[in-house]
């Protein structure tokens, strides 16, 4: 653990003072560490010196439990739980890894429908992100707006799968249930909806003058810094560098859907501030409204549950697909032995080298500061203890 | 590049020497490989993020595998830039798991060969702060091991159902 | 209420009123820790937003642990975790009641199997009150929770219980 100094000072009337350096402590239950984070905090009086995080509070064997399924079906629930808050997405990562180690060629309804609910969980996910961020820098009315608004994303999840948060929807080959007939009218509504949401929350908190002076110029994290520590997603992106897997090393549909990738521009502070990683991810929920829109004007008609294998026996051998989630690059390694159960899964958790940044871009900045670090840079414990 | 052209560079650049440092190749279903020695891992590391036509300065991701009798690391690497991507295998006996650390290359392998150290009790000489990320500071053995037994009480709580 | 409590031999007018007046007062404001462990954390922050609306019942978040009535232990509890969640059950104050919410409180949940990190249901370290089981949950199950809770607090009495 760390030991504080002491250093001497000398006042301008010439005495000198003995100082030392505080260890404080914000510990796994604290309202603003999104979840059970402890932040080892070196202080020298107000101003951060030193930021050492401990994680491990949420470990929950997922990688151990994955070693005892039956077969590879099974690990969905589990994978759903890493990042709670965008589970739909989790579930893309892990079906597309296992499907390309089983060479299954899915459906393009199935694909279709995939995209659609991967992206309205990343609006889902993003509103939890800057609801929770809002009350962080003391704004509760935000948190209130969204969490309205992604009722109506959970009413449209429940209707398709029953479930609210954690669905178990996606399965390797398929998918579990086919859309309901009410799915794609409420859909469409809320997309019409929610255009003009965002520019009235936008009003309310992202150019708000209160909320600008917190976070613009706060925790700047260099593009270089960036690259090299492993942080994607809107952390990477706040930075200024052009990079997002949906385009870049496409997947699924993405390649056949249009939308812009949002990148930090420094308009209020510095390239790669919080306020950048703020507007990355408002500017994100406006074109996932895009893919959404034409993901469903392209929808084929067909079979969600046919390619589904009644048997799941591998070949020999290891994948790695990565997959482009609500908070960076989410990656699932299989390791397969030929039996239906799996030998080893690893899953890539981008809100674990987000938060391995910390302590750089944190260091002279005042706690409250901290506080705005934390919440830009939106960890999900569940995937970084996995 | 495509894997091939990105096995010939390093070929090209390390197999010269006589105990060559990388080892072969493996077009493993599904994903393509290259193994490498350990004593060699640090120098084709800093070739590979440092070198103009490759330059992997992204490491998605650090992953130990127990294979019953050695363990194997992989590593991910990405390019940003030239947009390609290939995997680094690396395998050590069992009884003495340890190689070195890459952290001066890429800072992200910090925490990634923390959980590494944690998880299988690999060894990663001349890592700045080698502890446990995951488990409590005070656990005893190493969790994802094949043949790791659960202890049935830690601190006073029963940890079996 | 060290004063008052258990010190009345049989039920009589004044200790059913001011029992009724007190438990009413009690349960009316059940101030909750604002203490999240995982996906549950969600469903409770839902709970406590418009339109399922906890703060009707009285139910505000409070940071400290010596400020609330009711922990609401919502996700996994792990063997790390335990004993900080101990540690903050014991800063308390008393009149105090825990709320197991959903199946990894209540029984270690998807992980009971082999889960080595995991503890198998806070009950094994703290003394629980009611359990909501659901993963997660809805809203609407931890209000009745909730609701059952506020039950259990109308039914307590000043006065001695009644040995057989």
């Amino acid at each position: 653990m760390t030991e504080s100094t002491t250093t001497q000072t000398t006042t301008s009337s010439g005495r000198t003072l003995r100082t030392e350096e505080m260890i404080i402590n914000m510990g796994p239950q604290h309202p603003a560490t999104h979840g059970v984070l402890r932040l080892e905090l070196v202080v020298d009086g107000e101003i951060v010196q030193e930021v050492i995080p401990h994680i491990g509070y949420l470990h929950r064997c997922f990688e151990k439990h994955c070693e005892h399924m039956t077969n590879y079906q099974q690990v969905i629930p589990y994978v759903d739980r890493m990042d709670y808050c965008a589970a739909m997405n989790n579930e893309f990562a892990y079906v597309v890894a296992a499907e390309r180690l089983l060479k299954i060629e899915v459906p393009e309804r199935v694909q279709y429908i995939r995209v659609i609910m991967a992206e309205l969980n990343r609006i889902a996910s993003h509103l939890i992100a800057v609801g929770t961020y809002g009350i962080d820098i003391g704004a509760f009315t935000p948190f209130l707006y969204c969490f309205i608004d992604r009722e109506m994303i959970l009413d449209l999840f429940e209707m398709t799968c029953g479930a609210r948060l954690l669905y178990n929807y996606m399965w390797i080959g398929g998918l579990s249930h086919d859309l309901p007939p009410e799915f794609i009218p409420k859909a469409k509504e809320f997309c019409r909806y929610y255009k003009k949401r965002i520019e009235e929350f936008n009003n309310l908190l992202t150019f708000n003058e209160i909320f600008v002076k917190r976070t613009a110029s706060v925790g700047v994290l260099p593009k270089d810094v960036a690259t090299n520590y492993g942080c994607t997603g809107p952390m990477l992106r706040g930075s200024g560098v052009d990079w997002d897997l949906r385009r870049d090393d496409p997947y699924s549909v993405y390649n056949k859907i249009e939308w812009d990738v949002c990148v930090g521009k420094g308009e209020v502070g510095t390239v790669g501030d919080c306020w950048d990683r703020h507007i990355v991810r408002m500017r994100e929920m406006e074109q996932s409204l895009r893919i959404i829109e034409q993901a469903i004007a392209q929808l084929p008609e067909g079979n969600v549950q046919a390619a589904i294998p009644k048997r799941i026996r591998p070949n020999p051998g290891e994948v790695y697909a990565r997959t482009e989630s609500p908070r960076g690059e989410l990656g699932f390694y299989i390791v397969s032995d030929g039996t239906a159960t799996p030998y080893r899964v690893k899953g890539r958790a981008p809100a674990f080298s987000n938060l391995s940044v910390i302590g750089e871009i944190s260091r002279g900045a005042m706690i409250a500061d901290m506080i705005a670090i934390a919440g830009s840079t939106d960890i999900v414990l569940g995937e970084v203890d996995r | 590049m495509t894997s091939q052209e990105i096995f010939d560079r390093l070929i090209a650049q390390f197999g010269a020497v006589s105990d060559a440092g990388i080892v072969s190749k493996l077009d493993a279903p599904v994903d393509p490989s290259i193994t490498v020695a350990p004593a060699h891992l640090k120098a084709i590391a800093f070739f590979l993020r440092d070198d103009e036509e490759l330059q992997f300065e992204h490491c998605s991701c650090l992953s130990g595998v127990d294979l019953k009798g050695k363990f194997a690391i992989i590593y991910q690497l990405a390019s940003l830039t030239k947009k390609h991507k290939i995997t680094i295998r690396v395998e050590v006996p069992a009884e003495n798991p340890s190689l070195p650390s890459v952290e001066s290359v890429w800072k992200t392998t910090n925490w990634h060969e923390r959980e590494a150290f944690d998880m299988f009790g690999i060894v990663f000489t001349g890592h700045p702060d080698l502890r446990r990320i995951l488990m409590p500071y005070d656990w005893e053995g190493h969790p994802l091991r094949k043949d790791y037994q659960v202890p049935e009480f830690y601190n006073g709580m029963r940890v079996p159902y | 209420m060290g004063l008052l409590d258990v010190k009345f031999e049989h039920d009589n007018v004044m200790v059913t009123s001011l029992d009724w007046l007190l438990n009413w007062a009690r349960l009316s404001s059940l101030y909750q820790l604002q203490f999240g462990l995982a996906c549950c954390a969600i469903e409770m922050m839902a709970a406590s937003a418009s339109t399922f609306d906890m703060m009707r019942f009285g139910v505000i978040p409070r940071a400290t642990p010596r400020q609330v009535d009711v922990m609401i232990v919502s996700g996994t509890v792990t063997l790390k975790m335990a004993t900080r969640i101990k540690r903050l059950y014991d800063q308390m104050p008393e009149p105090r009641y825990v709320l197991s919410m959903g199946s990894c409180a209540n029984c270690g949940g998807p992980y009971w199997e082999h889960g080595y990190h995991v503890l198998k249901g806070v009950d094994r370290i703290i003394p629980v009150d009611v359990y909501i089981p659901g993963c997660p949950p809805r809203p609407e199950a931890l209000l009745e929770g909730l609701m059952k809770l506020q039950e259990k607090v109308r039914n307590e009495t000043l006065a001695k219980k009644k040995t057989a």
